[in-house]
């Protein structure tokens, strides 16, 4: 039967997708099941997009252990995928001696966990790292292992390779009942869908409670907090080349200023205590990451603010990671509370859980044809002049520019389109090629993306939505 | 590929600036526009209107265009259309691409940037709330019904009350959809008068001055939206909020020139006009970059763009005919209650006279236009009133300019 598999990762974020990753390098039918309508959508859709170096976990913390694993692991990891990395370094500064105290704490505790190329400098020093800092600033620790990453272009990578080495995605499958019996679960989603699994690999952020619950393990403890950024233009993308965060207080982490691998500066984020999956922006929230930041920074260009945004962070009661076979049931592995480091660690948990518990329940036998090289998704800006013009005389769609402001063809659109994991929405189309992602946000190119996708998914234009079912872009023909 | 001028942008700007350069003399000439037909903008432009100043009669806008690329036919003017251009350096080497030719490179002794604008979008304006599904840009809004045939939504709230939200406005109902609101952040609008009467007044749709919106509510698409009065700085005040329940919000909050070739060519801009800074034949900082039309400041009426555009042909004509690289520059500067002024730069030995584009800041009553060099008044004349959304203009005449030393000021004085 084609719906029986060995193992199933519930959520399609970041986890789920290196988990997948690492699954499909060995003999083992895997399949990845994700409520939305694209993978990515959670946790993994907006987050900082920081590759943390390491000092700010507690020693001897799950957190700690990951991140300084997944930092070392990233470089290579994103090689292999093509995506888009840079190893930026990262700086807390400091306001006052107190903070610069607090800052010594922070280089100990990096020590403790690991963290090479941490370093203490002065006012000069950070002057001439980053001169668009506020000149009240007068001492940083500079993290040179810090980079940065896009989190949805990991993670998609990461599952585009799993399905080429061939794992399965189920898109829209949202599990809301399962039933244990003696080999494994057979898990059914609102659709009336199911499919039976052995094992199942519980990475369903914010859902995993619940998740967890409905596969007989109710210890699981899930809150959720929402973060809100400010998107500053690609034109202002040289006002900072690290990661700059604020001295941690009482009062809480603070916001950052970073450059983004896309070339943006990105600011934020706030962290509020929220009840469900709600990612409004909020006055408060953006007026504070506006004030905080210009304490940063006092010339920062918001006049060049593209876009808001929030996401959702997942964390667990115990204030660590969850990363565990569940006590209660067997076969059910639990890897939640993955706030941050999350996305850092992700690399590191993957081999990990694979290797620690997947490794208990089946013989693992590497395959034979595994290639772990997967195409960027934007292999195509890379090429040279030449080697574009070769792409075009056999495919002219890539000599066809349909969004302006980040210059993507109608080409890179249908490869995502037709590639792993396949686009099937204006927000997944932009997500893997930036088409709408600039200063217009789509105005120019949404219409005939739209187009774009009705023709390649043969559906009717009026069906094209922006992220899945319910939001339709258009309403009917006109009179 | 080489040729004398190329036109970036085949809208109303780049297609009336072919023509009259063509007819001054230049015909080793091309024009590249990224769409599939020449007409720019105008294409989606189906309401009547454009022309009452030129052609003395109301034409729709692909008439309006069609009047020019008629024109552009009967001279076999090359157009590569499908064309985008990818990048224009100082030295007027031009980098483009399209299907055809794939990435290919043209160099041109001239070049006219005449790209338009784009519309400033929703982002930039950090309002609060989600971000569903059915939320557009009025132009975007205007290409899904009068281009593809398509309803964006079916209840409308509309943000900024510059001409394209109000056309929208008329658009939408005529198509059978609700428009429940249009607001304002200004304590005016933006828009031509002509349209606030024919498009909102005409259909009884309430307009909301000193509004704007502080919450979009919706999850997979837009369910409703919450506008707020604001003060005097245009921060909303607490307690003022009206809830519409709608499915689409369409956001007219500005035009923006788009002007990044320009900024990689090393051309100065202008902050007010966020164009190019020109002289009086639109050359802009860099020898032989000329720009006309929207790419240079936002006009209100396409016949101005028209007549700029052509005064720009011309003047292209002239620079590769006859060079002339030592100029005697004045500056021209934005006096009281201005905000921006077009061109930037003057030739005190300029043969021709000199058109004075400029907005006010506010809508005033009975107010002086008045011209001064050092404390020489070189023009003065009474306005009935002037408005931010009419553009204002001044003819100075070469008598006027002979002899000037100091910086020319346009001021509105009360």
């Amino acid at each position: 039967m084609k719906n029986i598999y060995d193992v199933a990762v519930i959520g399609g974020g970041v986890i789920g997708g290196t988990i997948l990753r690492e699954l499909s390098k060995y003999q083992l039918n895997c399949v990845l099941l994700e409520k939305g309508s694209d993978v990515s959508l959670g946790q993994s859709r907006a987050n900082s997009g920081i590759v943390h170096a390491g000092f700010d976990a507690m020693p001897n913390t799950l957190k700690a252990k990951f991140n300084v694993l997944g930092n070392k692991m990233m470089k290579d990891y994103v090689k292999d995928l093509g995506v888009k990395y840079q190893n930026n370094g990262s700086l807390v500064i400091a306001f006052n001696e107190r903070e610069m105290q607090t800052l010594e704490e922070l280089l100990e505790r990096g020590k403790k966990n690991g963290v090479d190329g941490l370093e203490i400098i002065g006012k000069a020093k950070l002057n001439e790292l980053e001169p668009n800092i506020s000149k009240n600033a007068i001492g940083a620790l500079w993290a040179k292992t810090g980079g940065i990453v896009c989190p949805y272009e990991l993670t998609i990578a990461s599952i585009g390779n799993a399905m080429d080495n061939g794992a399965s995605l189920l898109l829209d499958f949202n599990v809301i009942r399962a039933d244990k019996g003696d080999f494994g679960f057979n898990l059914y989603s609102q659709a009336g869908e199911s499919v039976f699994a052995s094992v199942v690999i519980n990475c369903a952020g914010l859902g995993s409670g619940e998740i967890a619950k409905l596969l007989g393990d109710e210890s699981l403890k899930i809150g959720a907090r929402k973060g809100e950024y400010i998107l500053l233009d690609r034109e202002s993308g040289d006002f900072a080349s690290h990661t700059i965060f604020t001295t941690p207080t009482e009062k809480g982490k603070g916001i950052l200023i970073s450059n983004t691998v896309d070339g943006n500066i990105i600011l934020g984020p706030t962290a509020e205590q929220i009840l469900d999956d709600n990612t409004d922006t909020t006055l408060d929230g953006l007026n504070s990451i506006i004030n905080q930041a210009k304490l940063m920074s006092e010339n920062l260009p918001l006049y060049n603010t593209i876009t808001s945004f929030a996401g959702v962070r997942a964390y667990s009661s115990s204030g660590d990671f969850v990363i565990q076979e569940s006590c209660s049931v067997s076969g059910l592995i639990n890897v939640a509370g993955i706030e941050s480091p999350g996305l850092t660690s992700a690399p590191a948990i993957a081999k990990f859980v694979v290797e620690e518990f997947v490794a208990k329940k089946f013989e693992l036998v590497k395959k034979q044809n595994f290639n772990g090289k997967r195409i960027a998704d934007n292999w195509f800006k890379n090429l040279s002049i030449e080697e574009k013009n070769s792409v075009i005389t056999k495919d002219k769609a890539y000599g066809n520019i349909i969004c302006r402001c980040e210059q993507v063809t109608e080409g890179e659109i249908v490869h995502a389109i037709k590639g792993n994991p396949p686009a099937r929405t204006i927000d997944a189309v932009k997500r893997r090629t930036r088409a709408g992602m600039g200063r217009c946000q789509s105005g120019f190119c949404q219409s005939r993306v739209a187009e774009i996708l009705a023709r390649e998914l043969e559906i009717d234009i009026l069906e094209v939505t922006k992220s899945g079912q319910g939001s339709e872009i258009l309403m009917g023909r006109t009179k | 590929m080489n040729y004398d001028l190329v036109i970036i942008g085949g809208g109303p700007a780049g297609l009336a600036a072919a023509v009259s350069a063509f007819d001054a003399g230049v015909k080793n000439l091309l024009i590249i526009e990224r769409e599939k037909r020449l007409g720019g903008i105008l294409n989606q432009c189906i309401h009547n209107g454009f022309g009452l100043t030129r052609f003395k009669e109301s034409l729709t806008g692909p008439e309006y265009a069609y009047r020019f690329i008629k024109q552009v036919k009967q001279r076999n003017i090359p157009v590569f259309t499908d064309t985008t251009v990818l990048s224009l350096t100082p030295e007027k080497q031009i980098t483009a691409i399209n299907s055809q030719n794939g990435v290919f490179t043209i160099n041109a002794k001239a070049v006219i940037l005449a790209m338009g604008a784009r519309e400033r979008a929703k982002g930039a304006l950090n309002i609060p709330g989600s971000r569903p599904a059915g939320i557009y840009s009025a132009g975007t809004a205007q290409k899904y019904v009068n281009v593809m045939g398509y309803m964006p939504g079916k209840e409308i709230v509309i943000l900024g009350s510059g001409d394209i939200g109000l056309i929208m406005a008329r658009r939408m109902t005529l198509e059978g959809a609700k428009v429940k609101a249009v607001c304002e952040i200004m304590p005016y609008s933006s828009g031509l008068k002509r349209n606030i009467e024919q498009c909102l007044n005409d259909f009884n749709i309430p307009l909301y001055l000193s509004h704007t919106i502080t919450k979009i509510e919706g999850k997979d698409r837009v369910t409703g939206v919450e506008i707020s009065k604001v003060d005097e700085n245009r921060l909303p005040i607490a307690g003022t909020e009206i809830h519409f329940d709608c499915d689409t919000i369409l956001f007219s909050v500005g035009l923006i020139p788009e002007n990044e070739l320009t900024k990689g060519a090393g051309v100065l801009l202008a902050p007010d006009t966020k164009g190019a800074v020109v002289n009086e034949n639109r050359q802009t900082s860099v020898q032989g970059i000329f720009a006309c039309g929207n790419v240079l400041h936002v006009h209100d009426l396409v016949d101005f763009v028209s007549e700029e555009a052509e005064l720009t042909g011309r003047a292209v004509y002239e620079y590769l005919t006859n060079d002339k690289t030592v100029r005697d520059n004045i500056n021209v500067q934005k006096g009281a209650n201005v905000s921006y002024v077009i061109p930037q730069m003057i030739d005190k030995n300029t043969k021709n006279n000199v058109k004075l584009f400029f907005r006010v800041k506010k809508e005033m009553k009975n107010p002086t236009v008045k011209i001064v060099s050092g404390g020489k008044v070189v023009y003065e004349r009474k306005k009935k009133s002037v408005a931010p959304g009419e553009m204002e203009n001044v003819i100075l005449k070469v008598d006027n300019l002979k002899g000037l030393e100091q910086e020319i000021v346009v001021r509105v004085e009360d």
